[in-house]
């Protein structure tokens, strides 16, 4: 009987002349392949019928454009209910895995594109593993992300190829990999350009060279009497990113291997018991939530198809100056526009930096950035671009002259967005002859790494005009966020009650060591007082003073008083801490005490706030603030945002406490009224 | 027919003095930064652009056909082609005549074209010795023949070969590019103290210029170290007879006259000027600063190269039947002072008119107030590839300042040729 006659629905099957089964993935009604339970059961079948028939080799590919397997389905990883269920489907995966291992023939992944999670488990079950040494293909183990770590075999198959520092180093950070990167490591037989790729796959089926073995430092490493020793320090090094009881994943996996690493088969087994009981704890269900989040801030960026070619930058500070190296960096012509060649010769040293920085030694990279980016002290760029970013300093007077001017020069169906932080649209829009071209387009410093860009919409602003922003948000890497003019937006809004708070405790006598620890101990990845420090102290005060017009704050004297005295905060060398070097100088010695009181007072501030929020409808919707707050403050993802948090914990108990503080500390604890609503709910 | 040639727009660095090291600029860094205002400003073209040609004589080794490597970076479309001409120290104006002459037969309509070189970046070479041992070491197989040619290595090998001086000497008649001035200076009875007037005019009419606001055409240049470049850094405002006459004589040692105070500098730049056929400019809708209405070339003795504009204008001169009068600016490129002069002689000398450019009498005398009026290559610097395409594009800036009718624009080349360019203003 004709091996071609069964056809699949996500598999295509195609024999070659020298009898190589070349192993199609095209997952069926996806944009890309996921490995969900149907892609396996198809997989299994195709497996069992080979078993009989064997070919001269198989070659696992996609034939998806430019990507090849994303993983596993997370959304079916969210209908686990229990250790049970997840068990089961992790089972399920690992005897597949094992089956295409057993194949008597060679077996090749044929990389090419994006290759994650679930997809390096199947690569890793292959005997051989190409991958395509374009610049986008990238291969990795993030499942950490998620608060779980690899659950078809991969933490086993992975340091078996790599050697367990490269391996678990990958799973740990759920960094992805180049193909020149992966195949130094060993978790990759070859790196060739695209053109080369088939003949690589057809040249390790034909000719089946010996395996790659992880080398010497790598097999002292993995002996028994020095793991305990490397454990630990590895611990170590994952305890200044995350800790144990916010993320027990990373400690899981180390520990597992510890344990198990002799005796790979039960290995294997606990793997599937650990990953079971991660996958099903709250940090886990938080973190997916959390991917979910992030998927639906970037389908804000699909309502429109737009792609904007010149982008204006006006103000080459730090700000501006790091949006302009930024679309720069993401292909993007510019110019940038400032008052003297003098600033912008400073601009253009800065984007250096950072165009180094991102491209590491890639010279070509660096050049063609550079020479994307071009610096207009005469604004020559404002006529050409379909973007002009105003991120010049606030004052609404000089900003209303600037568009003044500069309107008329636009082209048109260009936009206009600031980047202002405080200043409400609308009182900008004024200055415009077509006021719904103007739309506010917040970046976080540093703009590099914060994910999040609140898109501010004025009464005026065009619709076409907001989504085709947040299209260019997303085409640079960001994550858009809808929010309403109102102060402070979104982000700003939340931060600030509780940064005040803090800068409060500061004036009460509290040393700030204590202050920070209690939020770090909270999940936040920094302190308040460090982050007021970090953000700049006069800047902090500018916009607590604007807000503190419209919204129930009081600006604490200490404040004032520090930024008088000169004290600016990280930049000047002193604020609240001092700096050597850019270093923060910490009392190590301070005894806390209990922090639970300061603690509650810093998080009920940003609870409250959030509530504030959707009461007034600033964002789509509560899962919005919780996105906002996540990717803009960075508040502990494994606690999925402020609204969520509030579930779990639970909206009677919050009331309660806030009343006490109410009592105790005064008006600022006041809950706000929509927190009634929520209990209704 | 031949078609009207436009110059549309233009724009060059400032030009930047070798100091002994590398410059931070190189070749395409400096004909990229200088070209993108250019580009900017002209953006409805950018899709329209023919082709890009370039002038470089020494482009660094990452920079075959450099033009083509600018033209890439600057992000001009993949099918736009791209080349590079040498014509020596008019390397500039060969890619402007040579884009001339394309839109003149309708082979183009929008040509880029500019002139480029960074002086400071040239090559030091190995000498051949050197070269040859280097090739034996890489064909000796065993590492006893390794050892061998070790052994043969010898302290003279190591003496390097300084291309610029090379490349700035005649290889034919053995003069370096002074003594070539100098032998102008001797037929021609030029003094030091007419030299260093030259040279000091030169510096305050450049200093004047950029004063005045008349230099828009220099675009400020960045380097990623914090620092800007608004002017041309070999400008000195205090230059004087007395400083200039402390200097020595830098080629015919002893002594000459020509020195490094009343030569042109040693320097790197860009310039570049964007031409459009007459239709291009209807269809576009294009202002326009000046037409290209001529141009020439011309061979004479290399001994005596500094005197190659004269041999080159004077043809367009008799084609056009063009007198002194009728030329409302003149910008003769300053390789050195002694040359400029000599060029003006000449042309006064009834003699050398008769015998070498074949007139019956002299042309006459080309005005001093008309004359490079706003600087030249000893205030400003010659970056030689660059140079040819300087002087075109300021002069058209100049004929559209003064609202002048007619100008030229001229240079000489080592190796013995001349190159000039007739630019005209439509009334």
């Amino acid at each position: 009987m004709s091996k071609k006659a069964k056809t699949y629905k996500h598999w295509k099957l195609e024999y070659d002349k020298a009898d190589i089964l070349w192993l199609h993935l095209d997952a069926a009604d996806s944009s890309v392949n996921l490995l969900s339970a149907q892609v396996f059961e198809e997989l299994n079948l195709i497996l069992n019928d080979l078993a009989t028939d064997l070919p001269t080799g198989v070659v696992i590919l996609s034939d998806k454009k430019d990507s090849f397997i994303y993983g596993a389905d997370i959304k079916e990883f969210t209908t686990l209910e229990n250790k049970g269920q997840a068990a089961a489907f992790l089972k399920r995966g690992h005897s597949l895995m094992n089956k295409l291992e057993a194949l008597p023939r060679p077996t090749v992944s044929m990389i090419h594109g994006m290759c994650l999670g679930g997809g390096t488990e199947l690569s890793l079950a292959c005997r051989y593993r190409v991958m395509s040494s374009e610049d986008y293909s990238k291969i990795g183990l993030p499942e950490i992300k998620l608060g779980i770590f690899p659950g078809y075999g991969g933490t086993v198959r992975s340091i078996r190829r790599a050697g367990p520092l490269p391996a678990l180093d990958m799973m740990l950070t759920g960094r992805m990999l180049t193909a020149r990167a992966a195949k130094k490591i060993g978790l990759i037989d070859e790196a060739v350009p695209l053109r080369q790729l088939k003949h690589a796959a057809r040249r390790f089926i034909m000719e089946e060279p010996k395996a790659r073995k992880p080398g010497l430092l790598q097999r002292l490493a993995n002996h028994k009497y020095l793991r305990p020793l490397v454990a630990k320090q590895i611990k170590k090094q994952v305890a200044k990113k995350a800790r144990p009881e916010h993320y027990p994943a990373p400690y899981r996996l180390i520990e597992l291997w510890q344990n198990y690493a002799d005796t790979p088969g039960e290995m294997l087994r606990q793997e599937i018991n650990e990953v079971s009981q991660l996958a099903t704890s709250k940090t886990a269900r938080n973190l997916v939530r959390v991917f979910f989040l992030q998927e639906a801030l970037k389908k804000y960026g699909k309502q429109v198809e737009y792609k904007a070619k010149h982008v204006h930058v006006i103000g080459g500070g730090i700000m501006g100056g790091d949006i302009a190296a930024w679309c720069a960096i993401r292909g993007y012509s510019v110019t940038v526009q400032d008052q003297s060649p003098e600033r912008l010769a400073k601009t253009a040293q800065r984007a250096m930096q950072s165009f180094k920085k991102k491209f590491k030694k890639d010279r070509r990279a660096i050049v063609a950035a550079n020479d994307r980016l071009m610096m207009d002290h005469r604004g020559i760029g404002v006529a050409q671009a379909d973007i002009v970013i105003e991120a010049i300093f606030e004052d609404v007077d000089v900003k209303q002259e600037l568009y003044k001017g500069i309107e008329p020069r636009m082209k048109p169906g260009a936009i206009l967005a600031t980047n202002t932080s405080s200043i409400m649209l609308e009182d900008l829009a004024s200055a415009l002859e077509n006021p719904g071209r103007l739309v506010g387009l917040h970046f976080f410093n540093p703009v590099a790494l914060m994910p999040l860009v609140e898109i501010i919409h004025g009464d005026n602003t065009d619709e076409t005009i907001l989504q085709q922003v947040a299209a260019f948000a997303r085409d640079i890497g960001k994550l858009p966020l809808p929010v309403k003019s109102s102060p402070g937006f979104l982000v700003n809004r939340i931060l600030m009650p509780y940064l005040l708070e803090a800068v409060m405790m500061v004036d009460e006598g509290i040393a700030p060591e204590s202050i920070d620890k209690a939020a770090t101990d909270f999940g936040m990845p920094m302190g308040p007082i460090e982050l007021a420090d970090t953000v700049g102290l006069d800047i902090c005060k500018n916009v607590a003073s604007i807000l503190s017009k419209t919204m129930n704050v009081e600006l604490p004297k200490n404040l004032e008083r520090i930024v008088k005295s000169g004290h600016l905060g990280k930049k000047t060398g002193s604020g609240f801490y001092q700096y050597k070097k850019g270093k923060i100088q910490k009392n190590k010695k301070i005894q806390h005490g209990n922090l639970q009181v300061l603690q509650d007072r810093l998080v009920l501030k940003l609870l409250n706030e959030s509530v504030a929020c959707v009461r007034e409808g600033i964002v789509e919707n509560e899962d919005m603030i919780d996105a906002g707050v996540i990717f803009g403050t960075g508040f502990a993802p494994f606690r999925s945002g402020t609204m969520h948090h509030i579930q779990e914990v639970g909206v009677a108990g919050i009331i309660e406490k806030m009343q006490a503080f109410e009592k105790h500390f005064g008006d600022r604890f006041k809950p706000d009224m929509y927190w009634q609503k929520l209990m209704k709910k | 027919m031949a078609r009207n040639v436009y110059i549309v727009d233009g724009s060059r660095s400032p030009q930047l003095k070798a100091r002994g090291r590398q410059g931070l600029f190189s070749a395409s860094d400096l004909a990229v930064q200088s070209a993108k205002p250019l580009l900017l400003r002209n953006a409805a073209l950018f899709e329209h652009i023919d082709e890009v040609i370039l002038g470089c004589i020494m482009p660094g080794p990452d920079e075959a056909n450099i033009a083509r490597v600018v033209s890439l970076r600057l992000g001009i479309p993949l099918s736009v082609p791209a080349w590079t001409v040498q014509r020596n120290c008019a390397s500039g104006m060969q890619s402007i005549d040579s884009a001339y002459h394309n839109i003149q037969s309708g082979l183009s309509d929008i040509v880029l074209a500019g002139g480029v070189e960074a002086m400071s970046r040239a090559p030091v070479l190995h000498n051949d010795q050197m070269v040859n041992w280097l090739g034996g070491l890489a064909s000796a197989k065993t590492p006893v023949l390794k050892i061998k040619q070790l052994f043969k290595l010898r302290p003279a090998y190591f003496k390097p070969v300084i291309a610029l001086l090379r490349g700035l000497t005649d290889p034919v008649v053995g003069l370096n590019m002074g003594q070539t001035a100098e032998e102008i200076a001797y037929r021609f009875d030029i003094s030091r103290k007419q030299m260093d007037e030259f040279a000091v005019a030169s510096h305050q009419r450049l200093a004047r210029a950029y004063d005045e606001g008349v230099m828009d055409e220099v675009e400020v240049l960045y380097d990623t170290n914090g620092n800007c470049y608004e002017q041309d850094d070999g400008l000195r405002r205090d230059s004087s007879l007395e400083s200039l006459a402390r200097l020595r004589s830098a080629f015919d040692k002893q002594y000459g006259n020509v020195t490094a105070g009343n030569s042109a500098q040693i320097t790197d730049g860009a310039s570049w000027v964007l031409l459009a056929s007459e239709k291009a400019v209807k269809k576009y809708n294009l202002s326009t600063i000046a037409k290209i209405t001529d141009s020439q070339w011309a061979g004479l003795d290399p001994a005596v190269m500094g005197m190659g504009p004269i041999h080159a204008m004077t043809p367009i001169m008799k084609r056009k039947k063009l007198s002194i009068k009728d030329i409302d600016y003149w910008e003769i490129n300053e390789a050195f002072a002694a040359q400029v002069l000599g060029c003006v002689a000449a042309w006064n000398t009834k003699d050398y008119c008769a015998q070498y450019l074949n007139l019956k009498s002299a042309i006459g005398e080309i005005p001093h107030e008309r004359l490079n009026i706003d600087g030249g290559g000893i205030s400003l610097g010659h970056p030689v590839g660059a140079s040819g395409a300087r002087i075109v594009l300021h002069l058209a800036k100049i004929l559209e300042r003064k609202n002048a009718k007619r100008g030229i624009a001229s240079l000489c080349i080592g190796g013995g040729q001349g190159g000039a360019m007739l630019i005209e203003r439509e009334d």
